[in-house]
């Protein structure tokens, strides 16, 4: 193509738009709903599915896919829709419990850090580059191994690599508002320290915030399960899907056994994703200019 | 520009020592039973035992004495001593390192490459057909959970088409090439061993994909954000308007200045390259560092897992460093910030 084309296609008089909210929308859509299955599934699983989370049947062991199985059955004869369905519960809940309270530690730390300043403000923007100088699943791992594996020491330690950039960001929007003259107006009027922070600026800091939780469900579903793959996070009854996929990580032959509940944490993550690119684009318009 | 990176080396001193203060506290401050864990449910009951033990590891003197003989154990390159095997755990990550830098450097070679490429024909041809898979393949890529990716690629191009060999650095009857890097497509190159060299390729083809397909959604991504901005730059205008060719307003143009946004990435890839690598190693059965970690972390021997994450964040400080001097070197407007 010659350059007058490729230039031709992007002047904003040659260009033809469809509005904004098309070109995001039908994602945005789709990953609201398959998000919405998947909390359904995994709230309504004992109703959804015919077997128990648990229920063995050696004799019926690594059946493929089959009306009986759609997703076939695993080494000890579990059915693994059952359990995908099931494990919804532990990702899910894993991955949202981390981002809200890694997103609420990471807000406040940001936020007191960027209020109060000084040498307050300089160790803790010290300590928080020091943690994302980690990449999150190395030093989550090596945490995990000093708490003992399991989902809530998972959790726990995906928490501590997971605050820094909240902090980062919250910090950013505190100093941007903490002269203006409606937070000096509370000063005069005698709030305490803590009440201006939570009252007048924090709530500055909270659309932001939110858009970085929703970018960031989608990595903490993947960090999740990739240490549950790792064998640190669930453990093996629990049908978490990153520990379902380690469990079917040497039936090659049975290929069904890991790729049904990998497809799982994809959908999902891809899903967030999506969520998240549309929320961002919905609050900060500059992002959509830029974007697309 | 010298005057710069010496500044911006001596910023990265205190980051390191730094990191060696987080991977401290992570290994005294958490309860890990590493008694329990090392001498099994029979010999903790025994008190002499267990003082025996902290007695041997220095866990019974002070924090600050702790640390303190930890860090001079590291400035003399000593990283402890690997609980589960009993070697140098410094000698076991200069056994793995090599492996791991061979396969991530091909991985991030190609997803650049590729990325980069990819992104620019988005750019370019906006909307169209490229463009949509470029879109749709960087989703994928940022979403795909690392590990599953490498186990479908292993069960389709292993198993079912046999078009790739098993997990593995070289096939079983091949002897490695003298170590000299101690990578084997290096070394087996300046050896002259093309018979290694092939092997080798083979073997390292389906790992180095499933971290390159990390690092290709965030290259095309930021490629083809930052090309459209400056595709309508003026002075690509200009340098259409003054009639040189597409490949020369592309490529010459607007690409240079386009990069600097990828290079700005090159922490993030790393990050993202090293997590990759824990998954990719440990399912293709490649003896780097990110297997290392994963059998350590198995058998809970913790200094090594404290070392290959000091050693990973070491890296991350000299990458960061890296791409600092690079983003000036491409942009000298920044220096004067």
């Amino acid at each position: 193509m010659h350059v007058d084309a490729v230039l031709a296609t992007r002047t904003p008089a040659g260009r033809r738009r469809r509005p904004a909210v098309w070109r995001r929308g039908p994602a945005a859509v789709l990953g609201g709903l398959v998000v919405g299955a998947w909390v359904f599934a995994a709230i309504g699983a004992p109703v959804l599915t015919r077997y128990g989370l648990d229920e063995q049947h050696l004799v019926e062991a690594l059946q493929p896919p089959s009306l009986h199985h759609p997703f076939g059955t695993d080494d000890l004869g579990r059915d693994i829709l059952a359990r995908v369905l099931y494990g919804g519960r532990y990702t899910l809940t894993l991955a949202l419990s981390v981002v809200v309270v890694a997103g609420a530690a990471g807000t406040i730390t940001g936020g007191v850090s960027g209020y109060l300043g000084g040498w307050c403000d300089e160790g803790l923007m010290r300590v928080t580059e020091l943690v994302m100088a980690f990449p999150a699943i190395i030093l989550a791992m090596a945490i995990v191994v000093a708490l003992g594996p399991g989902l809530l020491n998972a959790g726990f330690s995906m928490i501590l690599v997971w605050w820094p950039p909240y902090a980062r960001l919250a910090r950013g929007e505190v100093l941007a508002v903490k002269h203006l003259e409606y937070v000096e107006a509370a000063t005069a009027l005698g709030q305490t320290r803590w009440g201006i922070l939570r009252r007048a600026i924090l709530p500055n800091a909270l659309p932001r915030m939110i858009v970085l939780a929703t970018i960031d469900v989608g990595g903490a579903i993947a960090t999740g399960a990739g240490l549950s793959f790792l064998g640190l996070g669930a453990t093996p009854p629990t049908p978490e899907w990153g520990a379902m996929v380690s469990s079917g990580r040497d039936l090659l032959a049975q290929w069904w056994v890991a790729t049904c509940p990998g497809l799982a944490i994809f959908l999902t993550v891809i899903a967030f994703n999506f969520i998240g690119d549309a929320v961002r684009d919905s609050m900060d318009p500059r992002s959509r200019r830029r974007r697309s | 520009m010298g005057r710069y990176i010496f500044r911006r080396a001596l910023l990265a001193v205190p980051t390191l020592v730094g990191l060696t203060i987080v991977t401290f506290f992570v290994s005294h401050l958490l309860p890990a039973d590493m008694v329990l864990v090392n001498l099994g449910d029979q010999a903790v009951r025994s008190p002499e035992l267990v003082a025996a033990f902290k007695h041997r590891w220095g866990l019974d003197r002070p924090l600050l004495v702790q640390y303190l003989v930890y860090a001079g154990n590291l400035l003399r390159g000593n990283l402890g001593t690997s609980i589960a095997t009993h070697r140098p755990v410094l000698a076991e990550l200069a056994l793995s390192l090599p492996a791991t830098m061979e396969l991530a450097t091909a991985a991030m070679a190609g997803a650049v490459a590729a990325g980069v490429v990819l992104g620019v024909l988005a750019a370019v041809l906006r909307d169209s057909k490229v463009d949509v898979f470029a879109r749709g393949l960087s989703a994928v890529g940022v979403a795909i959970p690392t590990f599953w990716f490498a186990i479908l690629l292993l069960a389709l191009v292993y198993f079912q088409l046999g078009w790739a060999p098993p997990p593995g650095r070289l096939s079983a009857g091949l002897a490695p090439p003298e170590p000299i890097t101690g990578m084997y497509l290096v070394d087996s190159l300046l050896r002259g061993q093309v018979d290694v060299l092939v092997d080798a390729l083979r073997h390292i083809v389906l790992p180095a994909i499933v971290i390159a397909m990390v690092c290709l959604g965030y290259v095309t991504r930021i490629t083809r954000a930052s090309m459209i901005e400056t595709l309508a730059e003026d002075y690509v205008r200009t340098a259409s308007a003054k009639g040189l060719t597409a490949w020369a307003v592309i490529v010459r143009h607007a690409l240079r200045n386009s990069l600097i946004p990828v290079i700005t990435i090159g922490g993030t890839l790393y990050a993202q390259v090293m997590s990759g690598t824990v998954m990719a190693e440990t399912i293709y059965s490649w003896p780097g560092i990110g297997r290392y970690a994963f059998t350590s972390a198995g058998s809970m021997d913790f200094p090594a897992v404290m070392g290959v994450a000091l050693v990973v964040g070491a890296v991350y400080v000299a990458v960061d460093l890296c791409v600092d001097v690079l983003v000036v070197w491409a942009n000298p407007r920044v220096r004067y910030r």
